[in-house]
């Protein structure tokens, strides 16, 4: 048995690898939730009726869909180019505690909401852009592989947000819990839907989705981008500046997950913890593989990935069925999409 | 100045050392192997999880020490067999495909945790490994207790680090396996499949991830707690790039971060007024400089993440 590349993948097999991706991620975890004993079908119905079944339902979904689509988007610029950002995380808790930060100046406070909204996401953006830079400077000036030290980044950057939280940003008003100062009135973003969580942060994400689906299909540096990462040896031979183009999109890859955490504090709640991400970062990765680095697939990806978390904690409840299940779905996800992408790029030969 | 010669003169740190380094020598020897026949195996996170898991279970069930070790070897191979199938014959990205498996390891034991022991709010514990003192050396002041007071795992890793040597350096299979993360080309030529020696050594090396991962529950600690890992595994692959790929240099690579990280650990309790995140920031701060140092000295595998398909150049 051996594998053919096929001359002329069919867009229709492309666009049907996600979803065989999912249907396949999904049979597995309906397996290991019939192990534990529950009926696999009741626990996905019982996931859509958690997610789509009620107003709250649909705006807690869409409430964390939001930080997954900028973290999904981070994660697919930066794989485009061949740059392995696994650091999403950390930039997301950098974006966080900069807004916290800025939030502790008197005069942000004393600004019209739009320009201190702005100069938040600004701050969460450099946050998150700075943390990629130096993995990126080291590789470019080193060759230390940027895998690994975006990891070991994330468990420092985590570090020193706690440190931050207990120490010179501690909220005294928080009875003791590790927490920071809560940000001012003027930078919370506007509810979308009265009395749901539901922010003006999904709105801000879905933009910047069409913004970087622009820049990559339709701008110079999007191009240089996409020749970074299918050759680069080709692509600085014919003239593509490969540092700076990389620098370029360690910015745009940073600044989304930094962006991510300074929307989710300015969005739901309000402050800093060391528990404002479920992994935020780390799915972001999954869901810009499910969408197969696409921005605009980065949106459906991340609504699924959002509807498995949220769905999965009714449902964990009515069932007994541990809430990890969702994680599992969703790393499955990953590797099964895995495979239906190769498998849509060859045929089975015998 | 005088405190910090009391903790470098203190048995008890010392005696840490080797405790400390036991899962990454387990692990960065798992990485090596990996690594030697050509792929990247970054699951070694998610492994070391699911290892650390099932290492308990078995033992909170009912079973042996050493069956629990064996039941983490096992599951490790089984994750290490899944990274192969996508990353050798698919020849699929060995970056995407083991942080997928990292994902799915660790959120998989998660579930099968939280399955088996559903309402506890501290978690159960078990007996784990006590030391084994070997006697008469263990008698020697200083040197007895540091080195021949240590549960028996450790002695297991030590003996691994000593076989690997061998094995990668003095064996046809040893020399079959560094060809393979060298030019694979040349490994077929000889009539030796590069496909299933490269799955075959990833199994391996998988195991020792897993075993790295049950030491922490059977021998360092006594329970099995989510997130329990804390970047080991990562710090492990950094460990191999320090360790130039080299067996011996990798236990010396995990022996000073290990010392680094006792000595560390003491300094806390007795310096004031330093927060205590800027200490437990110290292990991934020193790999990243190992890396820069040694990222463009080490010799790594020439083929390291080719995919090998036959016919295809």
């Amino acid at each position: 048995m051996r594998f053919e590349r096929r001359e002329h993948p069919s867009r229709a097999l492309t666009l049907l690898a996600p979803l065989g991706a999912i249907l396949g991620a999904l049979v597995v975890a309906g397996v290991l939730i019939a192990i534990a004993g529950a009926n696999p079908f009741r626990a996905y119905a019982l996931i859509l009726n958690g997610t789509f079944g009620s107003r709250l339902g649909i705006s807690e979904t869409l409430t964390r869909t939001t930080p997954l689509i900028l973290t999904g988007l981070a994660a697919a610029v930066a794989f485009r180019a061949r740059l392995w950002n696994i650091g999403g995380e950390g930039q997301f808790y950098l974006g966080a505690i900069a807004v916290a930060a800025l939030g502790m100046i008197p005069a942000i406070a004393a600004m019209p909401a739009p320009i201190a909204i702005a100069l938040c996401c600004i701050a969460g953006a450099v946050a998150g852009m700075v943390l990629l830079l130096v993995p990126l400077g080291l590789r470019l000036r080193f060759g230390v592989d940027e895998v690994v030290t975006t990891l070991l980044l994330n468990f420092v950057a985590l570090l020193f947000v706690s440190l931050m939280i207990e120490g010179a940003m501690k909220d005294p008003l928080a009875f003791g819990w590790p927490q920071s100062v809560p940000v001012p009135d003027n930078t919370l973003l506007a509810t979308l839907i009265p009395r749901t969580r539901l922010h003006a942060g999904l709105l801000i994400a879905v933009a910047m989705a069409v913004v970087v689906w622009f820049v990559q299909a339709r701008s110079v540096f999007g191009m240089r981008a996409r020749a970074a990462g299918l050759n680069p040896r080709a692509a600085a031979f014919s003239g593509v500046p490969l540092g700076r183009t990389l620098i370029g999109v360690a910015c745009l890859s940073g600044g989304l997950a930094g962006l991510a955490g300074a929307i989710e504090v300015m969005g739901v709640k309000g402050y800093v913890t060391t528990d404002l991400s479920p992994n935020y970062g780390y799915s972001g990765i999954v869901i810009a593989m499910l969408a197969n680095l696409n921005p605009l697939g980065v949106i459906v990806a991340a609504l699924f990935t959002a509807v498995m978390f949220v769905g999965a904690d009714s449902m964990s409840r009515a069932l007994s069925i541990p809430s990890y299940i969702a994680d599992v779905t969703v790393a499955l996800s990953l590797l099964t999409m895995l495979v239906a992408i190769f498998l849509a790029q060859y045929r089975i030969r015998r | 100045m005088s405190v910090l010669f009391d903790i470098l003169g203190s048995v008890g740190m010392w005696e840490a050392v080797l405790r400390i380094a036991t899962p990454l020598i387990l692990g960065t020897l798992g990485v090596l192997l990996c690594e030697r026949v050509g792929v990247l195996n970054l699951g070694i996170e998610g492994i070391m999880a699911f290892g650390a898991m099932i290492g308990w279970l078995t033992v909170y069930s009912g079973g042996d020490l050493w069956t629990g070790m064996l039941a983490a070897a096992l599951g490790g191979a089984a994750f290490g067999f899944l990274h192969a199938l996508l990353t050798v014959p698919l020849g699929l990205s060995q970056h995407v495909t083991g942080l997928g498996i990292t994902l799915f390891a660790s959120s998989f034991a998660y579930y099968v945790f939280r399955l088996s022991v559903p309402t506890a709010s501290s978690p159960p514990t078990i007996d784990p490994f006590q030391p084994l003192s070997v006697p008469v050396l263990s008698d020697i002041p200083f040197l007895g207790p540091v080195l021949f007071n240590q549960t028996a795992p450790t002695y297991l890793a030590l003996a691994f680090v000593v076989l690997i040597a061998w094995g990668l350096y003095r064996t046809p299979l040893g020399l079959a396996v560094r060809m393979a993360g060298e030019n694979p080309h040349a490994l077929d030529a000889q009539g030796i499949d590069p496909i299933w020696l490269r799955i075959g050594t990833i199994m391996a090396g998988s195991a020792l991830m897993g075993m790295g991962g049950a030491f922490l529950t059977l021998s360092a600690f006594n329970s099995f707690f989510p997130t329990m890992i804390q970047g080991r595994g990562w710090i492990c692959v950094a460990l191999v790039v320090f360790a130039s790929w080299r067996p011996g240099r990798a236990l010396l690579g995990a022996l000073l971060f290990a010392l680094f990280d006792a000595f560390q650990l003491r300094l806390q309790t007795v310096v004031d007024g330093v927060p205590y995140q800027l200490f437990l920031m110290m292990p991934y701060v020193l790999s990243i400089v190992a890396l820069i140092i040694m990222a463009r000295r080490a010799r790594v595998p020439q083929a390291l993440m080719q995919p090998y398909r036959r016919g295809e150049r």
